[in-house]
């Protein structure tokens, strides 16, 4: 062997475990960072109560709740839309369907499509011309309703981003239902539909949960696609109307990081409250690993 | 055949259920295209500014920090338009002189009294953070997907999978905060840094964004190489490093390519980690340790703030739509071309 080729291989060797230790390490520093900095700060007190002197004390309730709903109504756009795209694809597409390669390709391009452009398509596409085009039809354009950021825009603009997570997972949930209890189903006699509804979907329940899932996670741990599409800086009540601005956990934390009138005065609640976000995306992402840990050895044996 | 009246109603059922699911699909494609041409359509204005009537009262309303009466008057008649007055109309001549070439310039000043829209300090600090996060970032990747796919033994591919996923699971404002806080200072105690945030900084944030990316697609294209490439390899006396190094890296390079493309198409596109970490001046300077201001970072900051209709609202989009065209167009590229390059490659022969 030449004596270059053997300093190559050692150098790339050493390398490797260097690089391979360095990320454990990153991931480490920035995740013990966070909860060292915050953990002290969350408190029942924290979790509960709402943002007080100018955001420089109390808790961040109404952002917990904001981000609550924004996912919940996201889920209810897009979810559904979403699931019978991937049963389409799946089930009801044939070979080189033109519809479904059509599809396939936007889907793909969309999940590469950066989050802040979603926002400029909310703003421009929800806000100014849905909402505007709905304010004028109800009151004339007299009162601005509809015609600015609110939480069912923002909502909207997620359940749009978070799409392509939702089709993708749920086809391939869809895809690990055996063939045989589709063919043992078409053969009693039972038509595609009550195949799919009583046999398919049901078998591939956890698969579109875990989609379900990922998509909440997305859509709570993004930003961007909020920043002017009804997210607010401070609200004194929570969104009680779909009409609403809210407040938002990652919005807060952007805010609060930035914005704030005494940075290190708040550094304990900054901490605290990305902690908050953390743990909330941590839960849900673990919660769909687990499940898709489950569906992949049940698949398997 | 004659059908019972339940099966009658099962097929109807199953008739009605096909169509309803396919138009919903069809429905979801549309809303997809309608993503894209609608992002085109709110930059179009900037080239084809054939309304000069509303420009000219938002532009003098623009003044005067007004919004949500101004858009009463876009599109109806110019006469009525509140700002239609002499100084309106010359206003939105100097608003009109922005043409293509204005925004090959060096500065960045959209809402000076003279606004400036040069998109090269943007278009440079786009690029200048995302090469930075690349540079930093794939050659960690790479290496710790070489040993972990090929070499590590069993324990460390069963840490390293979930540390992917972890970081791969973290927010970006997470990230951003952490860059802008701990980051920032740790880097200026340590090389004394002028700015605290500047582009440096930013990079290094966005490479903790990049590294899952780059990372999984590298591993993905490690493991499409075949094990008789590896094992003939070892048979010949080669060792698992040689192997590595020499048979199953040069067989994936088409996948390691688009791994680090797609990262790079990552990082121009993310927005909070840039806009909390990079400082956010839109210098035009090669040197890496000052401010920067990227494309993203100028959507996020001077959106909310922005008039309706106006010229510097639809430069904004403008931005989005090359951010969308650049990322659209690197992510295709890896997609189809280097991809499809890797499967001709082994397709065959397995």
């Amino acid at each position: 062997m030449k004596t270059k080729d053997k300093f190559l291989v050692r150098g790339a060797a050493l390398a490797s475990i260097v690089s391979a230790f360095a990320i454990i390490a990153s991931v480490l520093i920035l995740m013990g960072d966070i909860v060292a900095g915050g953990a002290g700060h969350v408190t029942w007190e924290f979790l509960t109560g709402e943002p007080t002197q100018g955001m420089t004390a109390g808790g961040v309730f109404p952002a917990i709740f904001g981000t609550f709903m924004l996912v919940l109504i996201m889920s209810i756009g897009g979810i559904p839309v979403g699931t019978i795209t991937a049963v389409y694809l799946a089930e009801y597409a044939s070979q080189g369907s033109r519809l479904a390669r059509l599809i396939r390709f936007a889907v793909t391009s969309l999940a590469g499509v950066p989050a802040i452009v979603f926002g400029l398509f909310g703003l421009g596409f929800f806000v100014q011309f849905v909402g505007s085009g709905m304010d004028g039809v109800f009151s004339g354009g007299g009162k601005l309703v509809w015609g600015q950021p609110n939480i069912l825009w923002a909502s909207l603009t997620m359940a749009l981003l978070t799409l392509p997570v939702v089709i993708v997972s749920v086809e391939e949930a869809i895809k690990a239902v055996p063939r045989e209890l589709r063919e043992a189903s078409l053969a009693l006699g039972a038509t595609k539909w009550q195949t799919i509804r009583k046999v398919v979907l049901p078998n591939a329940v956890t698969g579109i949960m875990t989609g379900g899932i990922l998509a909440v996670s997305r859509g709570a741990g993004e930003v961007a696609p909020i920043l002017f599409t009804g997210a607010a800086y401070f609200l004194p009540r929570l969104p009680m109307s779909l009409s609403d601005q809210f407040m938002e956990l990652g919005y807060h934390v952007y805010i609060m990081s930035t914005q704030s009138p005494d940075v290190e005065a708040t550094m304990g609640i900054q901490y605290a409250t990305t902690l908050v976000l953390l743990m909330l995306t941590f839960s849900l992402n673990f919660t769909a690993i687990f499940l898709r840990y489950r569906i992949r050895k049940r698949t398997l044996s | 055949m004659k059908l019972t009246p339940i099966r009658k109603r099962a097929h109807i059922a199953d008739a009605l259920a096909r169509k309803v699911i396919t138009v919903v699909a069809a429905g979801s494609f549309a809303v997809i295209i309608l993503v894209f041409a609608f992002v085109f359509r709110e930059a179009l204005p900037f080239f084809f500014p054939a309304d000069p009537a509303p420009a000219a009262g938002i532009a003098a309303d623009g003044a005067q920090e007004s919004y949500g009466e101004v858009q009463e008057s876009y599109g109806s008649d110019p006469s009525v338009a509140p700002g239609a007055s002499e100084t309106g109309l010359e206003m939105s001549i100097a608003g009109e002189d922005v043409g293509v070439t204005d925004l090959m310039r060096t500065r960045w000043e959209p809402v000076s009294q003279e606004p400036k829209f040069g998109l090269l300090p943007l278009i440079i600090g786009s690029f200048k953070v995302s090469l930075i996060a690349v540079l930093l970032a794939a050659p960690l990747a790479i290496f710790a997907a070489l040993y972990t796919s090929i070499i590590a033994p069993r324990w460390a591919k069963e840490i390293m999978k979930p540390t992917i996923e972890i970081l791969a699971g973290f927010p970006s404002v997470v990230i951003g905060f952490f860059a802008l806080i701990t980051l920032a200072t740790f880097f200026q105690d340590l090389f004394g840094f002028e700015y605290r945030l500047n582009a440096f900084i930013g990079g290094a944030a966005l490479a903790l964004a990049v590294l899952p990316i780059i990372y999984t697609l590298t591993e993905d294209a490690l493991s499409t190489v075949p094990k008789s490439f590896t094992e003939a390899s070892l048979a010949l006396g080669a060792s698992r490093w040689q192997t590595a190094l020499f048979v199953v890296l040069p067989a994936a390079t088409p996948g390691v390519y688009a791994s680090v493309l797609l990262g790079i198409g990552r990082a121009f596109g993310e927005t909070m980690i840039v806009l909390m970490a990079t400082g956010n001046a839109a210098l035009l300077s090669p040197d890496l340790f000052v401010p920067v201001r990227t494309m993203s970072a100028t959507i996020g900051a001077e959106m909310a703030e922005v008039v309706f209709g106006d010229t510097h609202y639809n430069i904004l989009f403008l931005i989005g739509a090359i951010l969308f065209l650049f990322t659209f167009s690197l992510n295709a590229f890896a997609e189809f071309v280097v991809r499809k390059q890797l499967m001709k490659k082994f397709g065959g022969g397995q």
